[in-house]
């Protein structure tokens, strides 16, 4: 399957340190606005889909950091998701995927 | 190995436990309980008349006896023991063999032998049952009398005052408590009693009882004095009870009391006495901490061998501290300074009513023992002191005398004590155990209690363990662990202080200041609680979105398929027919599940992130506000119908409940917030199982505060009585900021009241009489709260900017099609996995968009 960059929306649509889900060829990417101290603001992209409750709701959780690693938590059993891998840091063997994703000319790009 | 216990007293009970806990025995055991129940926690026996069931008195854990294959036979009493054979005989006409035998019969109340001690409403205060009967007595009576001014008497004529009878202590001896205090303490004690309206009367030697001219007995004493009474309750001391073992040849004391050794056996080799019922160098032990030491002892013994590597039972330490109707008594050793040249310092002020001795070493170097009435704050200290022969300090009386600024001197810090002090007796944990379990993480009384077992059955010695682990802590720079987690060194109490002094309103700023990183799912709910309780912010502006927790980031409960459910206020529970019709409306319109909930209101389940506003601005518009159901926030305020309908009703349940959930809806705090009122003491509501319970009285409302139902349910306790509106709410306002201020993240006032040091009396000061002085800051940071409320789902249907954040895709309409329902019942719920799996499945098509 080829994977195709997508344009999803303005930088400012998402509110700092929140997560969004963006629909992209029927599948549910959850992306999140990380602004740091220093100024600088990035962009994560992981599966929206939460592997432990089967739910899609991982670009509802709360972000941050756990030592060195930018994270989502998610909203249903709390379980935490490393935004640049997707691995899941209390239950190894249930990652998610993670997307390439940047911020072009203002504008929220996604690689799926 | 075969083991038959007789008896599931407290101490028999205690026995059965250590015995399953041996690891290496196994045997096979049968426990005879006479009583109809197992066994059952009598030293909180009064506990009974404010409330508490049988349940709540229960030792034993749930499937405690299935679990260690225990054969308890309930309501079966030991018969007959036959030593020969090794048999003993029920009263169920049963014979069992026994390789060990274990004698926990207890002991019996006396009963002098006084002409009509039989009659119909006269007691004894031993059982349950006892209790029970006397319960349905008090209710029938309007004087009750205790004969036996003793530790016990005096709790019973609590008990009796409690049930609101005109109460009487009727004492041989001069003096109340006889052998725990000395004359000096007794007088002040007796004062301070009859101040509460209890008769007390001391030198009187009851000869008979009669039918009364206007009550149901008339006693007479044998100074011709009478006096009128509908219930006695005996209290003269108790009897061991060695009837078996009597008849069986074993050997018993002059006074009664089944003869023991060092490891509890009796002569017979293979028979042990524990607890009340023996009789070790002369002496009986009343009280359960030597009981339960026996226990230990004699388990220990049968699972070793051989024997003499078993622990061994060296007598006990028989003071005691406790709160009689609120007046606090202490008795510590050599009370009466029996010992050869003893000396005492006492400390009487009759003004505060406070009496106080110590009594010394000839030399003055040693503690022997002490008496303490009216104030026993010293009770730890001292007897730490005694027990472990600590010097004293050349002016010893300064540990008893108040200190010139009007603050009592602290004696003696637990860095003294020994690692081998015992500092829980009841539970025999030593200040060397606690420190281990502080170690090893318990650094909260609460799981301290729960890992070491200290403070959990008299809590007499709470606040020395209090002490040791906050000692312990320092000691171990283990300030550490209450650190919210790594983005604050500070805990969930000194970050509310911080935002508060400091006038903090975003998460940038608290981080900047005071933490670092990017914050977590753990510090961001806690900054945006505490913003909330402080300045009530809107939760969903810009900034503080990204802080909430899963259900406030939505205003809604999330489920388990990513939907969410919705709960509209409902407040005190009363709904007019037009409101009900509404929600039948909007939950038809929208395909939403329906339930009755249990906190008196209705909840809609099923809404995708994107229908919320629409459904909540039709909820806005027909008049219904936020429940706050997703929130750590006040939720609901339970109430009866009250006096309006009700024909026991004594107060206007309803409208309080409703004044009460208007005044705190929207009350952010560290857990949610659940109230009651009801109308009257048949509480239908259910206060006493909320953190704010509040029962209508005939002069006014009973606060109860602290309660709690759920995973571990809490009865509360009350706080204040019979007050007026104004005065409700000006403690419920003290109480609320100031659980707030001070509460962990996530702990729920019940479990905050449990680690609260200084406990009840301490929440009374600070609430009722103002202790700190804080009353009027308290209640000016509830005003602001109250002031500033604003519906949240209101505020965000009417902003667009808010509104546009609730879309399930930010590139797309419409909502997650991998939510799917089947209908049950004539309602929607979640599809299994399983469902979704079968080939044939097909859901329920997600209701139409409305137009
Ligand atoms: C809806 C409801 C059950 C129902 O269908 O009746 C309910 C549902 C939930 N309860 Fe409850 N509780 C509901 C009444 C109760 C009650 C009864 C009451 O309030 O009188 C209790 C026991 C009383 C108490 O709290 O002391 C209760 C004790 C709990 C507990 C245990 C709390 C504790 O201190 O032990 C939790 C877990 C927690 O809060 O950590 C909990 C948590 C929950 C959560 C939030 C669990 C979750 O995270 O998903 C449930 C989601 C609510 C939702 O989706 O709307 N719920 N829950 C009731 C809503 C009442 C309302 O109108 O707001
Ligand atoms: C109201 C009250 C308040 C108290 N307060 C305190 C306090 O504050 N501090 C303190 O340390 N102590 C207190 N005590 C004393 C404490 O309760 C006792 O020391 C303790 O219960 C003794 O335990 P035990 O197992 O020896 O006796 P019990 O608890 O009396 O148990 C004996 C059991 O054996 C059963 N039994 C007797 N004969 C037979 C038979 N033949 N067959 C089968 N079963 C039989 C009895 O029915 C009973 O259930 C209080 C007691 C009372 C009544
Ligand atoms: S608590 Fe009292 S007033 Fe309220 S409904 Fe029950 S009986 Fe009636
Ligand atoms: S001394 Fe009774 S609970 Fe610790």
């Amino acid at each position: 399957m080829s994977t195709l960059w997508h344009d999803v929306c303005g930088v400012d649509e998402i509110w700092p340190n929140t997560g969004v889900c963006a629909r992209i060829d029927n599948r549910q990417i959850a992306i999140f606005r990380i602004d740091r101290a220093d100024g600088a603001t990035e962009i994560f992209a992981i599966d929206n889909h939460d592997p432990h409750s089967g739910a899609n709701v991982l670009s509802r959780g709360i972000v941050g950091n756990l030592g060195a690693r930018t994270v989502v938590a998610s909203p249903i059993y709390k379980q935490h998701f490393d935004l640049a891998t997707g691995d899941c840091l209390e239950e190894p063997s249930l990652p998610v995927r993670s997307y390439a994703a940047e911020i072009n000319d203002g504008r929220v790009r996604v690689c799926v | 190995m075969k083991i038959i216990v007789i008896g599931n007293g407290m101490v028999g009970h205690k026995f059965v436990e250590e015995l399953v806990a041996q690891q290496n025995v196994a045997a096979d055991v049968t426990v005879l309980c006479e009583e109809p129940r197992p066994a059952y926690d009598r030293v909180q026996l009064s506990a009974f008349f404010s409330g508490k069931t049988a349940d709540d008195l229960s030792l034993v854990t749930p499937g405690f006896f299935e679990q260690h294959s225990v054969d308890l036979k309930l309501g079966v009493g030991a018969k007959s023991i036959d030593r020969t054979l090794k048999t003993v005989t029920t009263t169920a006409g049963e014979t069992l063999g026994y390789d060990k035998l274990v004698i926990a019969t207890g002991s019996y109340p006396f009963v002098p032998p006084i002409p009509g001690k039989d009659r119909e409403g006269c007691f004894v205060y031993r059982t349950i049952e006892d209790l029970e009967a006397m319960t349905a007595c008090g209710a029938r009576s309007k004087v009750g009398v205790v004969i036996g001014g003793g530790l016990l008497g005096l709790e019973c004529a609590k008990a009796l005052r409690d049930m609101q009878l005109q109460t009487h202590v009727v004492e041989f001896a001069p003096r109340l408590m006889a052998v725990q205090i000395d004359d000096g303490g007794g007088r002040v004690l007796r004062s301070k009693i009859e101040q509460l309206g209890v008769t007390v009367h001391t030198q009187k030697n009851t000869v008979e009882i009669v039918a009364g001219d206007h009550c149901r007995h008339k006693m007479k004493f044998a100074d011709g004095a009478e006096l009128e009474t509908d219930m006695i309750v005996f209290s003269a001391g108790i009897r061991p009870r060695d009837e078996l073992a009597r008849a069986c040849g074993l050997g018993v004391g002059e006074r009664g009391g089944i003869i023991v050794d060092n490891h509890c056996r009796t002569l017979d080799d293979d028979i042990y006495a524990i607890g009340e019922c023996a009789l070790w160098s002369g002496r009986i032990f009343g009280l359960v901490a030597p009981g339960y030491e026996m226990a230990r002892v004699a388990a220990k013994t049968i699972a070793s061998s051989p024997s003499h590597d078993a622990p061994q039972f060296t007598g006990a330490d028989m003071s005691t501290k406790l709160k009689l109707m609120g007046v606090d008594v202490a008795s510590i050793g050599d009370a009466h300074a029996a010992t050869a040249g003893a000396r005492s310092y006492v400390f009487t002020d009759e003004r505060k009513q406070i009496y106080k001795k110590l009594v010394t070493s000839e030399d003055g170097s040693l503690l022997l023992g002490a008496v303490l009435v009216g104030d026993a704050t010293e009770y730890g200290q001292l007897l730490q002191m005694m027990l472990n022969h600590i010097a004293l300090p050349s002016s010893p009386e300064f540990l008893i005398l108040p200190a010139a600024d009007g603050q009592t001197r602290v004696g003696l810090g637990v860095d003294a004590l020994p690692g081998s002090a015992q500092i829980c007796s009841c539970n025999n944990v030593t200040k060397l155990q606690l420190c281990e379990a502080v170690g090893a993480g318990c650094t909260t009384l609460g799981a301290l209690k729960k890992t070491t077992q200290a403070a959990t059955s008299c809590g007499g010695c709470a606040p020395l363990v209090t002490q040791i682990l906050k000692a312990e802590m320092k000691r171990l720079g283990h300030s550490v662990n209450n650190h919210v987690c790594e983005h604050f060194a500070y805990s969930r109490q000194e970050l509310y202080h911080l935002v508060r002094v400091g006038r903090i309103e975003t998460f940038d700023a608290l981080l900047s200041k005071h933490g670092s990183g990017l914050g977590c799912d753990i510090c961001k709910p806690v900054a945006a609680s505490i913003f909330a309780s402080c300045w009530n912010d809107y939760v969903l502006t810009r900034d503080k979105a990204a802080l909430q927790d899963s259900n406030d980031y939505f205003l809604a409960n999330i489920q388990k398929n990513g939907t969410y459910s919705i709960v509209p206020r409902i407040a005190g529970g009363e709904i007019t027919p037009d409101k009900l019709i509404v929600l039948g409306q909007v939950a038809k319109k929208y395909g939403l599940y329906t339930k009755i909930t249990g906190g008196q209101r209705i909840d809609l389940f099923g809404a995708q992130a994107h229908q919320l506003p629409q459904i909540w601005s039709e909820l806005v518009d027909a008049g219904f506000e936020t429940g706050h159901a997703y929130g750590k926030a006040v939720r609901t305020v339970k109430s009866c119908v009250g006096s309006t309908w009700c024909r026991f009703g004594v107060q206007d349940s309803v409208s309080m409940s409703l004044t009460i959930e208007h005044r705190y809806k929207g009350l952010r705090a560290p857990h949610k917030l659940k109230f009651a009122v009801s109308g009257c003491t048949r509480e239908c509501a259910e206060a006493q199982s909320k953190d704010v319970g509040v029962i209508a009285t005939e002069k006014g409302w009973n606060l109860y505060v602290c309660g709690n139902g759920g995973m571990k349910p809490r009865h509360a306790e009350l706080l204040a009585g019979d007050l007026d509106d104004a005065t409700l709410l000006q403690y419920i306002d003290r109480f609320l900021m100031f659980y707030i201020r001070t509460a962990d993240r996530l702990q729920r006032t019940s479990v905050w009241r449990d680690n609260l040091e200084g406990g009840l009396d301490y929440l009374k000061d600070v609430i009722v009489h103002d202790s700190l002085g804080l009353g009027a800051e308290l209640e000016a940071e509830m005003a602001q709260v109250v002031d500033s409320y604003v519906c949240e789902w209101k505020r965000t249907v009417e902003d667009p900017e808010a509104v546009k954040r609730f879309r399930t895709f930010i590139n797309a309409d419409g909502g997650d099609d991998n939510v799917v329902f089947v209908e049950e019942r004539g309602q929607i719920r979640p599809a299994t996995a399983a469902e979704r799996e079968r080939p044939e499945f097909k859901g329920v098509a997600v209701v139409a968009e409305p137009a």
